[in-house]
């Protein structure tokens, strides 16, 4: 009962991620300009790896998998947004522009 | 040498105590050949660290706490609800994006603080930090709504709260 339990969770889990993957897929196609790729590409980066390795570890029985699992996601979660902030400023830096309506504001 | 003073060698030892587990929990092999490769590759990577001076540095200073895991916890529930945000966006017909760039200015003057801030907008899908420099972030938004709710300053509030930094008003 509780295996049961635990395997369903688990693909939903899976399966949403999955969902999300697909998405940001779609999105990093349809948007118009690179800034706004970024924007849908990044719920594949952080939303879907969350869900996905969720879905994994509780297919792992909480074991030494599980751990490892674990670590994956906290070093995909730290060096995803390092490496999205790299890759934004490298394009502004060498000026790629905006398409699109921009106006700035400050707080 | 440089003289290593008390708090110095401490940390050091603590990161060759966490180095050591996570080598034995990643192999799971305890032959003599992999545990010494292991035992070079940990000094070699605290040596390396030492030499960057990384010890002396505010980086160091985030303690796991209650208040970074109910900061993680937040988070969580701000991924979710944004990047259902960016789904709808992405699967409507028309893409009713309204892309903008703002200033977001954080009371915060350590480096570690303007980290976690930019890089938790990052995480966050429909916000992306171009640039941090000096107390200031730019921040690109999918969305206008995105852009509002990111210069009402919940996120630089908790922020601030997870790494201690006093949020007065300005």
């Amino acid at each position: 009962m509780m295996n049961l339990a635990l395997d369903t969770l688990s693909w939903i889990l899976l399966l949403t991620g999955s969902v999300f993957v697909i998405i940001g897929g779609i999105g990093a196609l349809r948007m118009p300009d690179l800034y706004t790729r970024m924007h849908a590409a990044s719920v594949t980066e952080s939303l879907a790896p969350i869900l996905i390795l969720s879905g994994l570890i509780l297919q792992a029985n909480f074991g030494l998998y599980a751990v490892k699992l674990s670590a994956i996601l906290l070093f995909l979660l730290l060096s995803g947004p390092a490496a999205s902030n790299a890759l934004a400023s490298a394009a502004l830096l060498s000026g790629h522009g905006m398409r699109s309506q921009d106006t700035k504001d400050s707080a | 040498m440089t003289n290593v003073t008390q708090p110095t060698l401490g940390r050091t030892v603590v990161l060759s105590l966490i180095l050591a587990t996570a080598w034995l929990l990643w192999s799971g092999l305890y032959k003599p050949l992999l545990l010494s490769l292991g035992l070079v590759s940990c000094a070699i990577t605290v040596v390396v660290i030492r030499r960057m001076k990384f010890f002396d540095d505010e980086l160091y200073s985030l303690h796991f706490s209650w208040r970074l895991v109910r900061f993680w916890g937040w988070l969580g529930k701000e991924i979710w609800l944004s990047s259902i945000e960016v789904a709808k966006i992405v699967l409507h017909p028309k893409c009713p994006i309204s892309p903008r760039t703002v200033e977001l200015h954080t009371n915060a003057d350590d480096n570690f603080t303007q980290l976690l801030l930019g890089n938790s907008i990052t995480l966050t899908p429909g916000t992306l930090t171009l640039d941090v420099h000096e107390g200031k972030l730019t921040v690109h938004t999918l969305t206008d709504a995105g852009a509002k709710a990111l210069l009402s300053g919940e996120m630089a509030a908790k922020v601030n709260h997870v790494t201690g930094v006093k949020a007065c008003s300005q």
